[in-house]
């Protein structure tokens, strides 16, 4: 165990910039993937069809290939993501919100049509009606999927520790190559780290969860 | 724990039978077992052209009909397997060898396994692989766990960069600027040491920071120069720059103190410095590219 607490500055420094990505990209993939819901039940067609070819692109994608896309590939066309920590945001970003907008969107479609109806016979908008009636309820029905989505997020950091983002698994490696003997348990440690955020996002789910619950 | 201590108990055991075996059986000389057809061949004094001892690791290789050998899949020059699975290189060729002295058909005895670079000593210590040839360098924490025999070749890092950079010409002009290396790698561990000015650059392979390196992302790439000069003879837009800056010792790794076999692999490989055999492998592969260097001394500690 010693080997833990002697590199805990290289460990902690990792664990700063996986809580960052996953933060981040996580608040970000949340606004995303909820637009991207609303884009899928809008009422215009190019719309719709661009929400769901994002979903069915970046869902269907394994993550590594798309970092390799990002860092790779879209230089060639010359879109150049300066710094390795953007591209990793950007990737996770995109693919995340892929399966925040289906969460979010089976949230939608658990919302009776006529709660939609009503607000549209009072006169409110499609973003209005969206908004104001649907979007309120159908969210609190989706948080313990959408915690899910986030805690799947934050171990999918790992990737970025193959493109140039020290996180937490390219600090666990440093210290694994300079501490030969004790892999196993610097590995061990990279695991503690990484449920030191991930079972509290689980009881915080849980919390937000009984708030927001409501009985239909 | 219990199971961990039988490997060095076994061993002891083994050791102790090779010795009891050479101190009584020097007199009847029989060939063991496999008949190590090699002998038969070049009927020479050197020693592995005498039956291997009994009892020890080279003979319970021959015995069984077949090695196992860990190497780089993924290295050119040294260890890659092409699409039709087939490993190549220096270290392959020098695998090749080792089996061949064995008295083993190099084609159809040799069972290659991947390793990378993280699991080289578990590798060795659970008994996946009999030895490990796999630009393996040779250090004192890595001899806690396993031995080392070699060196067979003596690599050093250096740099890469793109052949229209002017800044960069070697090490003491990589302050401030952006480096891409492996991640867990000791050029990594390296390069934070000793260079704490400049920016290091982690990536999953080495071939994958060539397109950074293009767009700007980063401004070189470094590891030991055989890497390097792969890439370099591939693309003609990079270069190798200066003089490699560490010292990068490969050796063969295998069982800790299995001290027989260690220098029966020193003997096969000062063999195979003498008869030209080290510099065939080297001019088939690596040689293609690099120029052959001297062979290094063995350094049988």
């Amino acid at each position: 165990m010693d080997v833990i607490v002697d590199n805990l500055p290289t460990y902690l420094s990792g664990f700063a910039m996986t809580a960052r990505l996953t933060l981040i990209s996580g608040v970000a993939s949340l606004v995303v993937g909820t637009v991207l819901a609303a884009l899928r039940v809008s009422p215009l067609r190019p719309l719709r069809a661009f929400a769901t070819g994002w979903v069915d692109l970046l869902r269907n994608t394994p993550l590594t290939l798309v970092f390799f896309f990002a860092i790779l590939v879209l230089p060639q066309f010359g879109v150049i993501i300066t710094s390795f920590q953007g591209a990793a945001i950007t990737c996770l970003t995109a693919y995340t919100s892929a399966f925040v907008c289906e969460a979010v969107r089976s949230g939608i479609n658990s919302v009776g049509t006529g709660q939609a109806e009503a607000a549209r016979a009072i006169g409110l908008t499609f973003g209005q009606s969206l908004t104001h009636v649907v979007m309120p309820q159908a969210v609190r029905s989706v948080v313990p999927p959408l915690i899910n989505v986030i805690i799947a997020l934050a171990k999918n950091t790992s990737v970025a520790a193959g493109f140039g983002v020290v996180e937490l698994v390219a600090s666990g490696r440093r210290i694994a190559l300079a501490n030969p003997g004790e892999a196993v348990i610097v590995l061990a440690g990279v695991a503690l780290f990484y449920l030191v955020f991930t079972v509290p996002a689980g009881l915080l789910a849980g919390v937000v969860e009984r708030r927001v619950a409501f009985s239909r | 724990m219990r199971i961990r201590h039988a490997g060095p108990t076994a061993l002891l055991a083994a050791s102790l039978l090779v010795l009891a075996a050479c101190s009584s059986g020097t007199g009847d000389d029989t060939p063991s077992a496999a008949g190590t057809t090699d002998a038969m061949e070049e009927p020479t004094d050197g020693p592995t052209g005498a039956a291997l001892p009994e009892g020890s690791t080279m003979a319970a290789l021959a015995d069984a009909g077949s090695i196992t050998i860990g190497t780089k899949f993924d290295q050119p020059l040294f260890g890659l397997v092409g699409p039709d699975g087939v490993p190549e290189g220096f270290d392959v060729e020098i695998g090749k060898i080792i089996a061949t002295e064995l008295g083993l058909d190099p084609d159809t005895d040799i069972e290659w396994v991947e390793t990378i670079s993280a699991n080289r000593e578990t590798f060795i210590e659970t008994d996946q692989v009999d030895i490990v040839i796999a630009t393996y360098t040779i250090n004192d924490t890595r001899k806690e766990r396993i031995s080392f025999a070699g060196p067979y070749y003596e690599a050093g890092q250096s740099i890469l960069t793109l052949a229209s950079d002017a800044d960069i010409n070697g090490p003491d002009d990589l302050a401030g600027k952006k480096v891409c290396t492996v991640t867990g790698s000791t050029p990594e561990a390296n390069l934070l040491e000793n260079f704490p000015d400049t920016e290091v650059v982690p990536f999953g392979a080495y071939s994958e920071c060539i397109e950074p390196l293009r767009n700007g992302l980063v401004d070189a790439i470094s590891t030991d120069n055989v890497i390097l000069a792969g890439f370099a003879a591939q693309n003609d837009d990079l270069e190798v720059r200066g003089d490699p800056f560490t010292e990068e010792p490969y050796g063969i790794g295998l069982e800790l103190d299995d001290t027989d076999f260690r220098m029966w692999i020193d003997d096969v490989l000062e063999k195979i410095f003498e008869d030209g055999r080290w510099v065939e492998a080297w001019e088939a592969t690596a040689g293609t590219v690099l120029p052959t260097p001297e062979p290094p001394a063995v350094d049988r500690y």
